[in-house]
């Protein structure tokens, strides 16, 4: 397998356009090691989001489709409709996923699309500058919930894996991290058990993986990452939600 | 083949689509369209295809462009609430320049309208269908055969633009069982080639669907690249019939069911010596606009058919172009013609015979 400098063959050489810092890097990096590992990049179509995520089908190497805003899952559909033999993933921030997505996420997961989905879960809309996600915490001040946002006027944080995961048709459903070097670790075994999964056609698996975005947050890089360990990893634990394999 | 069968238009219609060599079809439910996906849901299986109801038509016109993009022929169909929903996928299709073919059996609007057959969807269909700098291939038919072969041509104009293409009709003609006859038959396994589909990246550079372009001049660019294919097309692809033209004084422009009602109300005119001539375009865009240019050097009036309160008419004057004054006459909400009332119209315009 091609490694230029240590980068996975599944990334092509464009330089990463994200804010010193932000987790997508090392999340699109998990993803095309895993790629490469299992040496399916000649075989996977991607499809990418709208968000900050959007130039995500300049960076994987591989056949892929840009999609509009929480319509990943629907193209994902088309494409996988039209050719069961290849591998096909989606890759979405929670705006995309668990806002403006949501019908598409629920019926392509409960349809038991033989997918993979890369959820993205960074509390906040990175790309238009930082408004409220139904992911974004109780008194997390944003762009659009400047006081911090209220449960009287906006609800919770939308846990939408555990959601997702009481459907017949998701397979396989883990919330890993990388905020540190043993979640990155986990969060790897997990996205690669999602595209296993698939390979092996036993229906949707979905890893949602908590991010940062510290230009939105207001942080340095550092702090971002303290941030997200001590308020969003109580609210949004990380493990296994589902896995028919282990007859859950 | 070539044996003639009596079929309900939607139902043929879908049949079609099958003649073409299209195998995946992604809709939702929407009446008075449902007897396509009803037929599509048995018929696609049993030729290897794929038939799958989505949950939304938002959902649907991704699919498509999914579909599409990974190099299938592929069809969706609805009306025209549905159509509205299904806008986002097809600004992205057209975006993306991905070939595709949407059916809009039309219902009465706005809002949810009413479920009997209008034609209020035109200006939707060619100038405003959803964001952007871009047109479909729009074809109208006015009978059940002529929806069967419009179809097959449908898939075929969409893969030589790369640009979606609707079946612009009304519930009318959908309805309708006419006798129809299926002359060609297309095995999606000869069609040629899309090199630039995903299909895997094997041994070749990676292939990207895309509408995204950050840089504006990119942009500018690209869309200037879609004109001049929707410029290609008013060159090659205009289609209209036309009657009477040689002798017409007054002429009607109809399209779809208000072409056939319009074409009774001719024959009874005629009876009493109004010479009455009828131009019905069949691609809607590209507009027949020559020709009626043409005609407005030789005729004295123009009378604008429609089942809306007039949305045609608009490209009508602009192809007169000021020469001839251009009457109109629509109903509208579901609410049809007759050719009486379009023959009430020819009088008040043509003045009193003998
Ligand atoms: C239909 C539509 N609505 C709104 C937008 C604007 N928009 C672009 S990205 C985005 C939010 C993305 O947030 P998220 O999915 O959380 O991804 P992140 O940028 O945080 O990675 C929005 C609202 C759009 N492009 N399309
Ligand atoms: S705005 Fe936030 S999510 Fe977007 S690239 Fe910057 S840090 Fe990452």
């Amino acid at each position: 397998m091609k490694e230029v400098a240590g980068k996975p063959a599944a990334l092509t050489d464009k330089p990463f356009h994200y804010c010193p810092g932000c987790t997508h890097g090392i999340i699109h990096r998990l993803t095309a090691e895993v790629i490469d590992e299992l040496g399916i990049r000649e075989e996977t179509i991607g499809i990418a989001p709208v968000g900050c995520s959007v130039l995500a089908y300049e960076y994987f190497d591989c056949d892929m489709h840009e999609a509009s805003h929480g319509r990943a899952p629907a193209v994902a559909t088309g494409v996988k409709r039209v050719h069961p033999d290849k591998v096909v993933f989606t890759y979405q921030g929670d705006g995309d996923l668990a806002s403006i997505g949501t019908a598409e996420i629920v019926h392509a997961a409960n349809r038991g699309e033989n997918i993979t989905t890369i959820f993205v879960n960074n509390a906040i809309y990175g790309m238009t500058g930082g408004q409220m996600a139904p992911t974004t915490l109780i008194d997390q001040k944003t762009k659009t919930s400047p006081a911090g946002r209220s449960r009287e006027l906006t609800g919770s944080p939308l846990k939408i894996s555990e959601m997702l995961s009481v459907l017949d048709g998701v397979t396989y459903l883990e919330r890993v991290s990388v905020h540190d070097t043993k979640h990155i670790i986990k969060a790897k075994k997990a996205i690669k058990k999602a595209f296993e999964i698939q390979l092996a056609g036993k229906g949707f698996a979905m890893v949602e993986v908590l991010s940062t975005c510290p230009t939105n947050w207001g942080m340095t890089p550092i702090e971002a990452m303290k941030w997200l360990e001590e308020n969003m990893i109580p609210i949004y634990k990380p493990g296994v939600l589902k896995d028919i394999e282990d007859g859950e | 083949m070539g044996e003639k069968v009596l079929m309900k238009g939607n139902e043929a219609i879908a049949e079609a689509a099958v003649k073409a060599g299209c195998r995946y079809f992604f809709g939702y439910p929407i009446t008075p369209q449902n007897e396509i996906p009803a037929y599509l849901s048995w018929r696609l299986p049993e030729v290897g295809g794929v038939f799958l109801q989505a949950e939304s038509e938002v959902a649907a016109s991704n699919m498509v462009y999914g579909a599409a993009g990974a190099g299938a022929r592929v069809l969706t169909s609805s009306s025209s609430p549905g159509i509205s929903l299904k806008a986002e996928g097809i600004s992205y299709i057209a975006g993306a320049e991905l070939p595709a073919v949407i059916v809009n059996m039309m219902r009465g609007g706005p809002g949810l309208g009413g479920i009997q057959p209008a034609q209020s969807d035109y200006f939707q269909a060619t100038k405003g269908m959803a964001h952007g700098d871009f047109h479909l291939l729009v074809l109208a038919p006015s009978s059940v055969q002529e929806a069967v072969d419009l179809t097959i041509d449908a898939f075929a104009l969409a893969d030589k633009y790369r640009n979606p293409v609707m079946l612009l009709a009304d519930g009318m003609i959908g309805q309708m069982m006419e006798p129809v006859e299926f002359t060609r038959e297309i095995d999606p396994e000869t069609l040629p080639d899309k090199p630039w589909a995903t299909n895997g990246a094997k041994g070749r550079e990676k292939n990207i669907i895309n509408s995204l372009a950050l840089d504006p001049a990119e942009l500018e660019k690209h869309n200037l690249k879609l004109k001049a294919k929707y410029d290609q097309m008013k060159e090659e692809e205009v289609r209209f019939a036309s009657k009477g033209l040689d002798d017409a004084e007054t002429v009607i422009v109809a399209y779809g069911t208000a072409a056939r009602i319009a074409a009774s109300a001719i024959e009874l005119a005629r009876q009493v010596g109004y010479k009455v001539g009828l131009i019905r375009p069949i691609t809607l865009f590209p507009f027949p606009e020559e020709i009626i240019n043409q005609t407005a050097d030789k005729v004295a009036n123009f009378l604008t058919i429609e089942m809306s309160t007039g949305q045609m008419i608009e490209d009508v004057r602009l192809a007169v172009n000021g020469k001839k004054p251009v009457h109109f006459y629509g109903r509208t909400g579901g609410m049809i013609p007759s050719p009486e009332e379009i023959f009430e119209q020819i009088k008040i315009i043509g003045g009193a015979k003998e």
